[in-house]
C-alpha cells in the first residue's frame, strides 16, 4: 500500500490544472523525465535506420541503376558521385529537423516516440501552441544535447584545458536543466513557451451498474445481497477505487481473494462461486453509499478516515 | 439524443438501457456517453489528419461536444465515483482540447505563410538586435584586422590551421592568387564540402541563437571571434594587393552566408535582450514570446546557408572573374534586402501568439 500511495503522490505532484482560455480547467500531468528520455531514443532511432535506408537507396541509385563504376568516362561518374554526396548531407540534416518539426505541429503535437510513450507538447500558457514554438523548442535540441556530449568528451582528454571544463560544465547546466525545475522543462521548453504533457488515450469502459448483480441479484444462486450500514461504513473511495479495478480486469482469483477480505471484514461469508455477484453487488452499494455522501459533501478518502 | 445514430462506418449501437443502472452516476453517463463517444470519433479522426472524412455536420458540432463534455467532466468529479469513466472523461476532453487549441496550420501550410512574408515580418521585428548584431560583426572585423597587422603571429591564433590551409602569412602572392582563381585540384569532393560547410555554418548560427539565452552576452563574443578571423583573412590578402578579388570571391557566396549569420546573432541577442529586460512581462512569458519571434528568424537563416552553399560550392568555381563575382554577391544582397525590407508589409507583424 506505501508503494501505490507514494505512487499516487508523485503522480499528484506532477499534476496542474490549466485554466483554457474559455475558463475550463483542464487538469494535465507533467510527463515524466523518463518518458521523455524514452521518446527521443526512440526517435533516434527511428531517424537513424530511415537515413541508413536512403543512404542505402542513395548507393543502388548511384551503383545499380546509373552504374558508377561502369561509367568509361571518371569526369561525369565523379560529378554524379558528389551530386548525390551533395543530397545525403542535406539530408541528413534536414531529415532530422524536419521529423520533429512535422509531428510536433500536426494534431497530435508527438513525435512517434511520443506517442509511443503516451506523451505530446503543449502550449505552457494554455493557449494555442504555434508553429514558431515547435521550431524554437527544436532548434535547441542541438546545443542541449549534442554539444555537451562532444565538450564533455573533450573536456576528458584534457585538450582545452581549464576552458574546456568550464565550457563542458556550462553546457552540463543546459542538459541537466530539465533536472532542476518543477515542470521538467528543456531549455528549448523555456524559449518556446511549451512543455511536455501526457496525453493518455483511453476507451470508455464498461458501465458498472447495469447487471443484475449490481442490483443485489445473484443469477448463479439467486441470493439477494443486501448491505446495511454498518458493512458499507468500513470503506472510503480509495477501496472502492481498487475494487472497482478487481471487478474490470476480472481475474477469477483475486476476485476470490478480494472477497475473501471483505467478508472477513464485515463478517459476511459469500457463497463458494459466487463471489463475483457478491462483490458487483457490494460494490454498487458501497459506491451508491459514497456518491451519497458526496452529494451533500462528506468525502470520504479512505479506511483510515 | 438525436446525435447518436451518426456514426459513420460503425455499427449503430442500441442505445443504452438508462433505467437499468443501479446507479445515479451511472445513469448520468448512459445519458451522455453517445455525444462522448461521437466526440472521440470526430477527434481520433482529426488527430489521424483525416479532415477531409469529416462531415460538415462533425465540424459544426465540435465546439458544442466539447463544451458538453467539459462540462460532463465538471459534472462528473463532484459525483461519480467511477474511476476509469473519469479517467476516460479527463483523456477526451484534453483531446479535444488540443484538437481545439491546436496548431491551426500543417507543416506545409506554415511553410508557406512563411516565405510569403511571416520571415520577413519577424526580421524587421528584430531590427534593433540585428543592429546590435552588426555592430559586433564590424567591430569583430576590425579588432581582427588591427591585431594581425600589429603582430603577424595574431593570424595563428585567429585561424585554425586546417581552416587556413596555403592561406598563411608568408605565403607568396602567387599562391594567394591561387586560392581565389584556380579550379581545386581534382576538384576533389568540392561540393560535398561546401555541403560539409553548409552545416557547419548552420551549427554556427544555431549556437548563435541559442547562447543567446544567457541575455546575449556569448552570441555577440561568438560574433566578434568568428568577424576576427575574417578580419585577419582581409588583412592577409590586402597584404598581398589582392583585396579587391578576395572581397569579391568572398561576396559569392559570402553576402548570404554573413547576412545568415547576422540574423542569427540578431535573434539570439534579442532572446537574450528580452530576458535581460522583460519589462512587465514574467522572464519566463518574455523569453517565450522573443523565442518564437526569433525561432522564426532562424528558420529563414538556415535557408539563407542552403542557397550560400550552393553558391559556393557551384557559382564560385564556375565564375571565376572579379567583376562577374561582384555581380552575384551583389545581386545576392540586394534581393535579401529587398525581400526583408519589403515582403509580407501589408500582413500584421507576426507575434508569437498570432
Amino acid at each position: 500500500m506505501a508503494t501505490a500511495s507514494s505512487y499516487l503522490a508523485a503522480q499528484a505532484r506532477r499534476r496542474r490544472e490549466l485554466i483554457t482560455p474559455e475558463g475550463l480547467s483542464l487538469s494535465l500531468t507533467v510527463a515524466g523525465r523518463g518518458a521523455r528520455f524514452g521518446a527521443l531514443m526512440i526517435d533516434y532511432i527511428i531517424i537513424n535506420v530511415i537515413l541508413i535506408v536512403l543512404t542505402g537507396f542513395l548507393l543502388y541509385l548511384a551503383f545499380g541503376v546509373i552504374g558508377l563504376d561502369r561509367v568509361s568516362d571518371p569526369e561525369s561518374a565523379f560529378q554524379s558521385l558528389e551530386f548525390l554526396a551533395v543530397v545525403w548531407l542535406i539530408a541528413m540534416f534536414v531529415f532530422r529537423y524536419a521529423y520533429f518539426l512535422y509531428f510536433e505541429i500536426g494534431p497530435r503535437g508527438a513525435t512517434w516516440g511520443k506517442r509511443i510513450l503516451g506523451i505530446r507538447i503543449a502550449a505552457r500558457d494554455g493557449g494555442r501552441l504555434t508553429a514558431e514554438a515547435v521550431i524554437a523548442r527544436n532548434l535547441l535540441r542541438d546545443i542541449e544535447l549534442f554539444l555537451p556530449l562532444v565538450m564533455i568528451a573533450g573536456a576528458q582528454s584534457g585538450d582545452g584545458g581549464l576552458a574546456g571544463m568550464a565550457a563542458a560544465a556550462w553546457f552540463a547546466v543546459f542538459m541537466l536543466f530539465p533536472f532542476f525545475n518543477k515542470d521538467a522543462l528543456r531549455a528549448g521548453d523555456l524559449i518556446a513557451g511549451t512543455w511536455v504533457v501526457e496525453a493518455p488515450r483511453r476507451t470508455l469502459a464498461q458501465t458498472m451498474s447495469v447487471s443484475e448483480a449490481a442490483r443485489g441479484t445473484s443469477q448463479a444462486t439467486g441470493a439477494k445481497y443486501h448491505f446495511g450500514e454498518a458493512e458499507l461504513s468500513v470503506y472510503g473511495e480509495y477501496e472502492l477505487q481498487t475494487l472497482e479495478r478487481v471487478l474490470r480486469d476480472n481475474q477469477p482469483e483475486s476476485i476470490v481473494t478480494v472477497a475473501e477480505t471483505i467478508c472477513a471484514k464485515i463478517g459476511w461469508s459469500a457463497g463458494q462461486g459466487d463471489e463475483r455477484a457478491f462483490l458487483e453487488a457490494y460494490y454498487t452499494q458501497l459506491r451508491a453509499r459514497l456518491e451519497r455522501d458526496m452529494r451533500f459533501g462528506k468525502r470520504k478518502a479512505d479506511k483510515n478516515s | 439524443m438525436a446525435l447518436i445514430p451518426r456514426f459513420g462506418r460503425k455499427t449503430v449501437e442500441s442505445p443504452p438501457d438508462i433505467a437499468a443502472a443501479a446507479l445515479r452516476s451511472d445513469r448520468f453517463r448512459l445519458e451522455r456517453e453517445g455525444d462522448w463517444k461521437r466526440l472521440e470519433t470526430i477527434v481520433s479522426r482529426m488527430e489521424s489528419g483525416r479532415l477531409r472524412k469529416l462531415s460538415d455536420d462533425d465540424v459544426i458540432a465540435l465546439p458544442a461536444l466539447y463544451r458538453t463534455a467539459a462540462s460532463s467532466l465538471a459534472v462528473a468529479r463532484e459525483t461519480t465515483l467511477d474511476a476509469a469513466t473519469l479517467a476516460y472523461l479527463e483523456g477526451l476532453v484534453q483531446r479535444a482540447w488540443f484538437q481545439v487549441y491546436g496548431p491551426r496550420t500543417s507543416f506545409l501550410g506554415w511553410l508557406r505563410r512563411f516565405l510569403g512574408g511571416g520571415w520577413s515580418a519577424s526580421v524587421r521585428a528584430i531590427g534593433p538586435d540585428i543592429l546590435i548584431a552588426l555592430a559586433a560583426m564590424i567591430a569583430g572585423t576590425i579588432v581582427g584586422w588591427l591585431l594581425v597587422s600589429s603582430d603577424v603571429q595574431w593570424y595563428h591564433a585567429l585561424v585554425p590551421g586546417e581552416y587556413g590551409g596555403e592561406r598563411a602569412p608568408g605565403a607568396s602572392v602567387e599562391a594567394l592568387r591561387g586560392t581565389l582563381f584556380d579550379k581545386p585540384e581534382g576538384a576533389s569532393g568540392l561540393s560535398a564540402f561546401a555541403a560539409y560547410l553548409f552545416s557547419n555554418n548552420a551549427q554556427v548560427s544555431i549556437l548563435a541563437f541559442s547562447l543567446g539565452f544567457a541575455f546575449g552576452v556569448p552570441s555577440i563574443l561568438l560574433l566578434i571571434h568568428n568577424m576576427a578571423l575574417l578580419g585577419a583573412m582581409l588583412w592577409l590578402y590586402h597584404d598581398a594587393g589582392l583585396l579587391v578579388d578576395f572581397i569579391a570571391w568572398l561576396s559569392v557566396h559570402g553576402t548570404t552566408e554573413l547576412f545568415a549569420i547576422l540574423l542569427a546573432g540578431g535573434a539570439g541577442i534579442h532572446i537574450g535582450r528580452s530576458m535581460a529586460f522583460p519589462g512587465n512581462r514574467s522572464i519566463l512569458s518574455a523569453a517565450a514570446e522573443s523565442g518564437r519571434r526569433a525561432a522564426q528568424v532562424m528558420s529563414g537563416v538556415i535557408i539563407m546557408l542552403m542557397i550560400a552553399a550552393v553558391l559556393e560550392g557551384f557559382a564560385r568555381q564556375l565564375v571565376t572573374d572579379t567583376g562577374s563575382r561582384f555581380i552575384i554577391g551583389g545581386f545576392m544582397l540586394a534581393v535579401w534586402l529587398a525581400y526583408f525590407l519589403l515582403v509580407g508589409r501589408r500582413l500584421p507583424a507576426t507575434r508569437g501568439e498570432s
